[in-house]
């Protein structure tokens, strides 16, 4: 794991209207590591991950990518860069097939050639590839939202809820494919509810509270700080 | 992608039997002006089709790039003495030049974006029929090329337009452009997440489609060589555009084809004899459509497992 951090967020800020949802945000993450984003709901979570993929724009701060500012890029450059997400309810091409929803993602925002059987193999859709997208199961289309991010050749992952719904050995099988990725040396940072499956994947979580980071560290360290406890069950 | 040549194939059988049908036509039905009128329309669809079609923007004032694809042509034949096809393409670049200035209406979604659109289509009408530009556009009291009158040039030249038009659509079906505007169309922020390049995909088949309006403008205006403001620029021409292109089935390319060539054969059948009877069963039509084969005749064939392009 290189030292150098992939990503940086130094302070960043965003607003609806006068609303302030995420405040001075600063952390980063390295190549090939999980960071967990956990809090309660309307914490700043998918915020904090529209804000990284360019769904919405900060008001100020920086967002550094191998050290470059990324925070006033479109979308289609920052995922040309090497930046890609899944969606917390999957946002699949519904009338196309498995194979071209995978195929849009490895001609436009690939680099480097892409095997399209290789990921839809790898997130289990192989068998479906020639069937409307619309006609997958949620958790399909979830695994589907991942391979389209995947073919991007993606250096940065974000990853949001992909465990909801889904049953234990389910659970285990992202886990472990969340895994392979980081091992491959894809940073990813996962947004999550389930706290037992985030601590099977990684140690390190930051905890948000009203837009507000509140902690940084392991889950075990996060569950005794008197800033979490009161965020999840009020203070 | 996977099937482009067996679609490239259909495609260009597609428009073999688009040229082969109406250079053959005229051998066999003698009113020349109503092939003429019914390849405009077909192509007007088609053009609308691949606004409309391809990233779902419906463009209400589409007739305005018809119009002003018209008048531009007409002010060229008259001011410049150019050849007529030159000015034909003046047409289409004139009403490029609109869609360009139009271009930010793309910010607009839904029906915001159809009446701005439709606003934008009565600006030009107003401008461009103000008596204060007699000398230019002849003002109210129309325009007159007929010293470039042939109507056998024009309906050739439309015919090319036409078949111009179905290639592009074809085009937008089948290629890698085509690909990310299907992605576009359904889901654009997962297209844009994807990589595709939204805010430029949408302009380039907005001033692409507008050209075409344009080139059809300027080959009608020649073909009739004598017209007022109103004939090109009348709202009918882009509700009946829609509704060719809805019936027929949009975001294919022989949808807006068989819509249009459907319904101008039942309107030059009964609609200039008894415009009544065409109305009412016009009406019907569009209530059976809306209700029964919302994604137009060629869902039809979809239904039959038929490879529509």
């Amino acid at each position: 794991m290189s030292s150098e951090p992939l990503l940086r967020l130094e302070n960043i800020e965003k607003r609806f209207g006068g609303l302030i949802v995420l405040h001075e945000q600063s952390f980063s993450v390295s190549a090939g590591e999980i960071l967990g984003l956990v809090g309660p709901n309307g914490s700043g979570k998918t915020t904090t991950i529209n804000v990284i993929s360019g769904v919405l724009r900060a008001n100020s701060g920086r967002i550094l990518f191998e050290g470059k500012e990324i925070r006033n890029q479109p979308i289609f450059r920052i995922a040309r860069l090497g930046i890609n997400r899944s969606f917390q309810v999957p946002k699949c091409f519904r009338a196309m097939s498995a194979r071209e929803n995978i195929e849009v993602a490895a001609t436009f925002g690939a680099h480097a050639p892409v095997d399209v059987d290789a990921i839809l193999d790898e997130i289990g859709l192989l068998r479906h590839a020639g069937e409307p997208a619309g006609s997958l199961t949620v958790n399909q289309q979830k695994m589907l939202d991942l391979g389209r991010a995947l073919a991007t050749n993606p250096r940065l992952l974000l990853i949001d809820e992909i465990g909801a719904g889904l049953n234990p050995s389910e659970l285990g099988a992202i886990a472990a494919l969340l895994k392979s990725l980081a091992a491959r040396g894809i940073a990813l940072i996962v947004v999550e509810h389930l706290l037992e499956f985030l601590n099977r994947i990684t140690d390190r979580v930051i905890v948000l509270g009203a837009g507000r980071m509140l902690f940084e560290g392991s889950l075990a360290e996060a569950s005794r700080h008197p800033d979490v406890v009161a965020a999840f069950i009020g203070g | 992608m996977r099937n482009a040549t067996g679609g490239t194939r259909y495609a260009v059988a597609v428009l073999a039997t688009l040229a082969v049908a109406f250079v053959a036509l005229p051998q066999v039905y003698g009113n020349q002006s109503v092939l003429f009128t019914m390849m405009t329309y077909m192509a007007l669809a088609q053009g609308l089709n691949l606004v409309y079609g391809f990233t779902g923007y419906l463009p209400f004032g589409y007739v305005g790039f018809f119009g002003t694809g018209a008048y531009a042509c007409s002010i060229l034949v008259t001011f410049t003495g150019l050849p007529v096809l030159l000015c034909v393409i003046g047409g289409g670049l004139a009403a490029l030049l609109i869609g360009l200035i139009l271009g930010p209406l793309l910010r607009l979604s839904g029906a915001y974006f159809s009446i701005a659109n439709l606003a934008a289509s009565q600006i030009i009408y107003y401008v461009v029929s103000n008596e204060a530009l007699k000398p230019l556009t002849g003002g109210p009291y129309g325009i007159k090329i007929d010293q470039v009158f042939a109507p056998t040039a024009s309906y050739a030249a439309m015919l090319v337009v036409l078949l111009l038009t179905t290639a592009l659509a074809a085009y937008f079906r089948l290629s890698r452009f085509g690909l990310g505007l299907r992605a576009m169309h359904q889901n654009p922020i997962s297209a844009a997440v994807a990589g595709v390049n939204i805010v430029r995909a949408r302009l380039v088949v907005w001033l692409v489609s507008a050209t075409v309006a344009g080139l059809i403008g300027g080959v009608y205006a020649w073909n009739l060589s004598v017209f007022y403001p109103d004939a090109v620029f009348t709202l009918e021409i882009s509700v009946f555009a829609i509704v060719f292109a809805l019936f027929g089935g949009v975001g294919t390319v022989i949808g807006p084809l068989l819509g249009a060539g459907l319904l101008y054969t039942f309107y030059a059948a009964i609609g200039v004899s008894t415009p009544q009877y065409f109305q009412l069963l016009y009406g019907s039509l569009i209530v059976f459509l809306v209700l029964f084969l919302p994604n137009g005749l060629v869902s039809l064939l979809v239904r039959r497992k038929l490879h529509v392009l």
